[in-house]
């Protein structure tokens, strides 16, 4: 019942997101600076270029406040793509790329290729009766998760959707697709 | 697992939104870009104000140059080659450039047809002045498109222009009864099948980017106002007095374009801007934005 929900409007396809959220019925937010993580349950951060993201996030404070939510437990986070290269908190190729870094997970950018090597495909995800279609896109490769992070789907033997607790990350873009059940499921996890 | 699909292309382009991407004619400028918080580099020989200056032919950049480029950065790294030249984009898509520009600052190498876009893995961005030509160059497999503005002047007036006649023309084919759609697409040159999904949909297919004469904070602020999804600087940054200072300054006006607060502050105390070209002084043959069809 009237969950708010925010979309990390530094850079990226902030728009999908909220179009799919806007379709499941929920108000939604774009968050540019501090402020407008008020009343929010649920924030995503959307792909698009972690090194921008991250860099204007710190700069505009957002990355504290953000941080203070979470440890409050009073917000969910779910990043996809760049959102979650955010996220992670062990990037062992550029380990001081600015980032939230709170979720325990281990990331290779653009792991699969640069955008030459971009590829669809179908992914089983746990607890679907159906198979998802991912798109992965200069994605990061997962390399490893570190205790009590949950595995919800791979992809040829590496982690693609996970989570911790009220924090979740995703390699690929739902939000690209037509298919809104991650976004659903996101959504209870935001108290919905 | 299928790679190199129209919706790779096109949803790769969408996560450009919001961003700016810079012209560099050397890796030294590419860090300076992505440090300042570029979204992505076009690695370039030359600049276009002084592809304008020097005149001759322009081509395509040496691929030294572009690996050099590619290896220095991680964000993705763009090159440019000339409207119709199949054989440049190849040898593009070979080196592994994350996107092309078919690009009129370049010379052309066909005064009759574009590039069949749809035959690469790569995404191709390419400029255009009116729908007709936007919804054209989708057609042939662009994955985003751009103003052309006049690339090389410091002058935002014919973006500007570029920007209101598509973004004034997708409103307008929005407006208009179904039956009016075929004859639309008659008189403008643009194929029927994407005029109507302008119709459903109130924008064009792919991404659209405003370019061509962006050199400041407010230039860039004011194209995202206008409805553009993101900005190129081309000469802009690096043609003026504190490249770094600018790239910066002009990053934080995409992200807070609707905040003039944040604008002013960012555009305070930023040195020279490159300086500027009156239109008015350009003869047609001078302009770049003529070439294309």
């Amino acid at each position: 019942m009237g969950v708010k929900v925010g979309v990390l409007a530094i850079q990226g396809d902030v728009r999908e997101h909220r179009r799919m959220l806007e379709a499941l019925g929920v108000e939604v937010a774009e968050v540019r600076l501090p402020q407008h993580l008020e009343g929010l349950a649920g924030l995503i951060v959307p792909g698009g270029e972690s090194t921008t993201i991250g860099m204007l996030s710190r700069e505009y404070g957002l990355e504290e406040s953000i941080r203070a939510r979470l440890e409050a437990g009073s917000l969910a986070v779910w990043g996809t793509c760049a959102g979650a290269i955010w996220l992670a908190k062990h990037i062992p190729q550029f380990p001081d790329q600015p980032r939230l870094g709170c979720l325990d997970i281990t990331v290779q950018r653009n792991g699969y290729g640069r955008q030459v090597d971009s590829f669809e495909a179908d992914l089983c995800i746990e607890g679907f009766d159906r198979p998802f279609p991912a798109f992965f896109i200069r994605a990061p490769r997962i390399l490893g998760v570190g205790e009590g992070v949950e595995v919800l789907a791979s992809f040829e033997g590496s982690p693609v959707l996970v989570r911790s607790g009220k924090i979740w990350a995703s390699t690929f873009h739902p939000e690209l697709t037509s298919d809104a059940r991650i976004h659903k499921i996101f959504l209870e996890a935001c108290g919905r | 697992m299928e790679k190199g699909t129209l919706r790779i292309k096109t949803g790769f382009a969408e996560m450009f939104k919001g961003g700016v991407i810079m012209d560099v004619v050397n890796a030294q400028q590419a860090e300076i870009a992505q440090e300042a918080g570029a979204v992505a580099v076009m690695a370039l020989e030359r600049v276009p104000a002084d592809i304008r200056a020097q005149g001759g032919v322009a081509r395509m950049s040496d691929p030294k140059l572009i690996k050099e480029i590619m290896s220095a950065v991680s964000i993705p790294v763009m090159a440019k080659c000339r409207i119709g030249h199949t054989v440049e984009a190849q040898i593009l898509e070979a080196l592994g450039v994350d996107f092309i520009d078919e690009s009129e600052v370049l010379t052309p190498a066909d005064e009759s047809f574009h590039i069949d876009k749809h035959a690469f893995k790569v995404p191709f961005v390419c400029g255009a002045t009116d729908i007709g030509e936007a919804l054209r160059r989708i057609a042939e497999g662009a994955a985003m498109i751009r103003t052309k503005g006049e690339a090389g002047t410091g002058n935002v007036v014919e973006a500007v222009r570029h920007a209101r006649s598509v973004l004034g023309a997708i409103r307008q084919i929005q407006a208009l009864p179904r039956e009016e759609l075929m004859t639309y697409a008659k008189n403008h040159g643009a194929p029927y099948e994407l005029v109507l999904w302008v119709h459903e949909n109130g924008r064009l297919p792919v991404v659209n980017f405003a370019a061509g004469g962006v050199a400041t904070p407010a230039d860039a602020a004011l194209m995202m106002q206008l409805g553009m999804d993101g900005v190129f600087v081309g000469s802009g940054i690096f043609k003026s007095g504190d490249p770094r200072k600018r790239a910066r300054a002009i990053v934080r006006a995409v992200t807070h374009y609707n905040n003039p607060e944040v604008l002013a502050e960012v555009s305070e105390d930023l040195g020279e801007p490159m300086v500027g070209i009156n239109l008015d002084f350009l003869s047609e043959e001078e302009k770049l934005a003529r070439r294309g069809w």
